[in-house]
């Protein structure tokens, strides 16, 4: 199958599932069976799209024009593609997971939150292999729309104060700030296009550059840059599986691959390091890795420590972009996919020891890992890849950054990062630590194995494997994101 | 049809079609009232306003080249007798007024049905078309004289039309009253105005004007006459501080006369005010660059600010997109205000892609307060899930009158972001955005109501008939389309735009 057939397949199966869905509302096992069929098929075409790598069929897909100039395009490039593998093969997982969530939990509106859930899919897809700004910006917004209701799902008082938090950030920044440096850049550039090099180089005056980037920096409030990160905590009120996927992998990832986009076709790496306009980006991630670590430290509530250690591991790949480095760029683009992988596991987790016991803050989960250790297990190897240690995935980017900090001269980033490690261990493992070590203080908790369901904890095991397996295949990764920087 | 040939006579249906775009209409408003049936009333409406659109249609498709259709009434020569001109700009607004109109036609059926008592329904047909006829013959004609004639024409039916929302709620009466009182004024500044111009160069032809007041730029009555019309079109268009009228009319009138209204009175009202300040009156006039700058920029970001601000609090939704129209509005002056192509062009599209946007949504607030009687947020809770194409329809417009992308609305707003950035005015660039940050507000408002509350326990709305709701869609499917093609609409808006920045050089005989 050539790429193009497989690039619009992969954005079209998902909308089927939404269709599923809708129409099969009220026989659950029909709609969840045709969702999970398209995330299947929906990672095999990305896998398509990634055996045909190389061999001439990666031409650009235009499909039509908007404005003179502005097309709705896609393309496909190493960066785009990883994204869209993390996002579909997770989607498998999830959905499993959701699926055993949901149910096991006694949510309501479940075919809603299914369709939603797929156009969020989607959307991803759109973005990952959006081939110039203008498509990207479509499909960043149908993504934060989409995901709205997931986030309101409940009804609640408080989700839906979540929710409009979620949306007012999202929205607003993505509005006021990043559309205003979208329009910017076409006015001055011609173009949107995603150019290796960048677009901007002599269009426009090394003063005005840093202000440019500060639009986009802090328009993609998606990447969670401090001071536009309260939607992610505020998010948290979604029930799990939108945590795990959405709010761990597709949507803040899609923030942060946006920040790269821009970063490597837009600016261009070598005009950064240039102009040093990137230089107090790096600054401000750099607060943001080692703020939000030590915020995460005061968090009872599990889900609300995971959301505080998520904006911190985002800025790691903020970091990387603006380290304006080819280490520091591949170390970031790494990041996307191991951080993906450790932090949709401890979301699984949370999730899993919600459904089976119902607990949400730390200090109530003393003794649980004795009679779930599967959950506890997964968490343990979750949190160490987050915090960095090998034999797991999350090493390999925090070495890469820290080389990329060398490069670059800035040997102050590389203790930032040191410091951030002993943070991670200091508010991630105390969970296992509870879990394993304390004795229980719950009097109802029964005394031997009692695991959640089968759906909800099985793929936080495999997930945690697949941290495992990552550690293994870095210079896999490595080698196919190397185009990027390369010339 | 070329004016180039001065013994030129009308002879084919095409040639006769600027007239017929307004007689159509003309002459079947006093048919109906003939007539006098009440089944017969609507269907007569309806093939007028339908011929009407099919008219302009194919008007577009002769000028959408840049060329223009000029038509002499009786074989009279211009400029003593009157002439209809039909240019890109003329063609476009009078496309999407036909076009509103021959969409809200069938929704009013239904509507009108319940909201207007049964002896007054050909009555309203009559002034329906009446106002449609206004409003056309206000964009169709080159003669100022007969701007004014139809924009009276259409301003007294509306007030009637306005009015007849007393069946459901008195307030309409006061409403048409106000709406009476200033219309009138502004009617009124408008003929002084032309009056002064006449005073100076004893022509009303359009054309003509523009071609002897070149160079009168110094002289005080050719200054008059501009502070006149602007003024007084500028309260037929709502531009704030002289919007007062809008936000009760709309409230209060039936809910077909709200969407369309909301969709053309005020966009007719922004033609007149280019044509005369671009074709008549020439930007090359020093004091037309400081109405432009001092009292156009402040007064629209006013507008996009505190008329947000305002809609942000209101509790009744139809109430809250009357504020929003005002806010739009001042979008529309600022594309003017920038004074290059881009800007214009911009203001010329959100005349189109705000037309429909607003229409949508006032369909779906007619069709919500049919089951719930009133348009207060109380009264609407939780109706977005019991109607669920409804609710779709009102999703996708207030999408669109955010600006999301993928909407007509973000069209709007990235060509009038991408004007400001030309002209290097990047603060108010920003205040466009900040300012949809308002709109995002107040649609979220709405959302929120026809969603995340619960319905009434003994709810039993579900979604409106068929007619009510295929008009409905189709705004709202037209409000995303228009959103990724915009061939037609951005593409005629930058033939206009071109047109009327060649000023009185684009009017040229």
């Amino acid at each position: 199958m050539d790429t193009s057939t497989a690039l619009y397949l992969t954005m079209l199966i998902p909308t089927v599932a939404m269709a599923g869905n809708m129409v099969f509302a009220d026989r659950e096992n029909l709609r969840d069976g045709i969702t999970f069929l398209c995330a299947v098929l929906t990672f095999a075409y990305v896998l398509v799209i990634l055996c045909n790598v190389g061999n001439g069929t990666t031409a650009e897909l235009r499909l039509f024009e908007v404005v003179s100039g502005l097309s709705i395009a896609f393309h496909v490039e190493p960066l785009g593609l990883m994204f869209a593998l993390i996002g579909s093969g997770l989607w498998i997982i999830t959905h499993i997971y959701g699926v055993g969530y949901m149910r096991g939990n006694n949510e309501q509106h479940h075919a809603r939150f299914f369709a939603c859930f797929s156009i969020a899919i989607a959307a991803v897809m759109g973005i990952a292999f959006a081939s110039n700004m203008f498509t990207l910006f479509v499909f960043y917004e149908i993504l934060t729309l989409s995901t709205y209701p997931l986030v309101a799902h409940k009804g609640t008082p408080e989700a839906v104060k979540g929710a409009r938090t979620y949306l007012g950030i999202l929205i607003g920044t993505s509005i006021a700030l990043l559309l205003t440096g979208v329009i910017w850049t076409f006015t001055i550039a011609g173009t949107l296009d995603f150019t290796k090099g960048g677009i901007l180089e002599g269009k426009i005056t090394p003063t005005l550059l840093p202000v440019l980037l500060g639009l986009y920096a802090f328009g993609i409030g998606k990447a969670a840059l401090m001071p536009f990160h309260r939607w992610l905590p505020a998010a948290m009120v979604a029930p799990t599986p939108v945590s795990a996927l959405l709010h761990a992998v597709a949507v803040v990832k899609a923030g942060v691959f946006t920040m790269l986009k821009v970063g490597i076709y837009i600016f261009g790496i070598d005009f950064l390091a240039s102009t040093g306009a990137s230089e107090w980006l790096m600054w401000l991630a750099a607060y943001s890795i080692i703020a939000a670590s030590v915020v995460a430290m005061t968090k009872d509530n599990l889900k609300a420590r995971l959301a505080y250690s998520t904006v911190s591991q985002l800025s790691y790949i903020t970091l990387g972009m603006a380290l304006a480095t080819s280490m520091g760029a591949l170390g970031g683009g790494m990041h996307i996919a191991m951080h993906a992988m450790g932090k949709i596991t401890l979301f699984m987790c949370a999730g899993s020891i919600y459904v089976a016991y119902h607990k949400t803050e730390i200090s109530q989960m003393q003794g649980l890992g004795r009679i779930m250790p599967i959950t506890f297990g997964a968490f343990l190897i979750g949190a160490l890849s987050i915090i960095g240690l090998p034999p797991l995935g999350g090493s390999w980017p925090k070495f890469l950054l820290m080389l990329g900090a060398a490069d670059a001269g800035h040997l102050i980033i590389i203790g930032v990062l040191m410091v951030s490690s002993l943070l991670n261990i200091a508010y991630l493992l105390p969970v296992v630590g509870r879990g394993f070590f304390r004795p229980a203080t719950d009097s109802k908790l029964p005394k031997t194995f009692a695991e959640a369901p089968l759906l909800v904890w099985l793929p936080p095991a495999i997930t945690a494997v697949g941290c495992i397996v990552l550690f293994f295949y870095a210079g896999s990764i490595q080698n196919f994101l190397l185009p990027i920087v390369s010339n | 049809m070329s004016a180039a040939d001065p013994h030129y006579v009308a002879k084919t249906f095409m040639d006769h079609l600027p007239i017929l775009q307004v007689v159509i209409p003309l002459i079947s408003a006093p048919l109906i009232i003939f007539i006098g049936n009440r089944k017969l009333a609507w269907i007569i409406a309806m093939i007028a306003s339908a011929a009407a659109f099919v008219i302009a249609c194919l008007m577009l498709a002769q000028v959408k080249d840049g060329s223009f259709i000029s038509y002499h009434i009786g074989g009279w020569a211009p400029p003593l007798g009157i002439e209809y001109r039909i240019d890109a700009l003329s063609a476009f607004v009078l496309m999407l007024i036909s076009g509103i109109a021959t969409i809200v036609l069938p929704y009013a059926y239904t509507s009108v049905k319940s909201e207007i008592p049964k002896r007054l329904h050909t009555l309203f047909y009559a002034l329906f078309l009446l106002c449609l006829t206004g409003l056309l013959g206000m964009v169709a004609t080159g003669d100022a004289f007969n701007v004014f004639v139809f924009l009276e024409i259409s301003s007294l039916s509306t007030y009637v039309l306005v009015a007849m929302g007393a069946g459901k709620d008195t307030r309409a009466l006061t409403a048409a009253y106000d709406y009476l009182i200033m219309g009138t004024i502004g009617a009124t500044f408008f003929v002084i105005g032309l009056g002064l111009l006449y005073m100076t160069t004893g022509t009303l032809n359009i054309a003509d004007l523009a071609d002897r007041i070149a160079n009168q730029g110094a002289n005080r009555t050719v200054q008059a006459a501009f502070t006149f019309i602007v003024v007084g079109m500028g309260l037929k268009a709502a531009m704030y501080p002289l919007h007062h009228w809008l936000p009760n009319a709309y409230t209060y009138a039936p809910s077909a006369v709200t969407t369309f209204l909301g969709a053309t009175a005020t966009k007719a009202a922004i033609y007149v005010l280019l044509r005369f300040m671009f074709s008549v009156f020439s930007p090359g006039f020093h004091f037309e660059d400081w109405t432009l700058y001092l009292i156009f920029i402040p007064f629209s970001l006013l507008a996009m600010f505190a008329a947000s601000f305002v809609a942000v609090f209101q509790t009744n939704l139809k109430r809250m997109l009357a504020f929003s129209s005002i806010a739009q509005i001042g979008y529309m002056l600022l594309g003017i205000a920038m004074l290059n192509a881009t800007g214009l062009s911009a203001s010329i599209v959100h005349l189109v892609n705000h037309g429909m946007t607003k229409a949508a949504l006032f369909m779906g607030v007619g069709a919500m307060v049919l089951y719930s009687g009133s348009a207060f947020f109380d009264n609407l809770n939780g109706l977005g899930r019991k109607m669920p194409f409804t609710g779709a329809a009102m999703v996708a417009a207030g999408l669109s009158l955010i600006g999301v992308p993928g909407t007509a609305g973000f069209i709007s707003k990235w060509v009038l972001v991408q004007a400001a950035f030309e002209n290097g005015w990047w603060i108010i660039a920003i205040a466009i955005m900040l300012s949809s940050l308002l709109a995002v507000i107040y649609v979220w408002r709405m959302f929120e109501v026809l969603y995340l509350t619960a319905p009434a326990e003994d709810c039993t709305a579900t979604d409106p008939p068929l007619p009510m709701l295929i008009p409905m869609l189709i705004l709202a499917f037209a409000c995303i389309w228009f959103g990724f093609d915009t061939e037609l609409t951005l593409g005629s808006a930058r033939v206009a735009a071109e047109g009327l920045l060649a000023g009185s050089a684009g009017m040229a005989h």
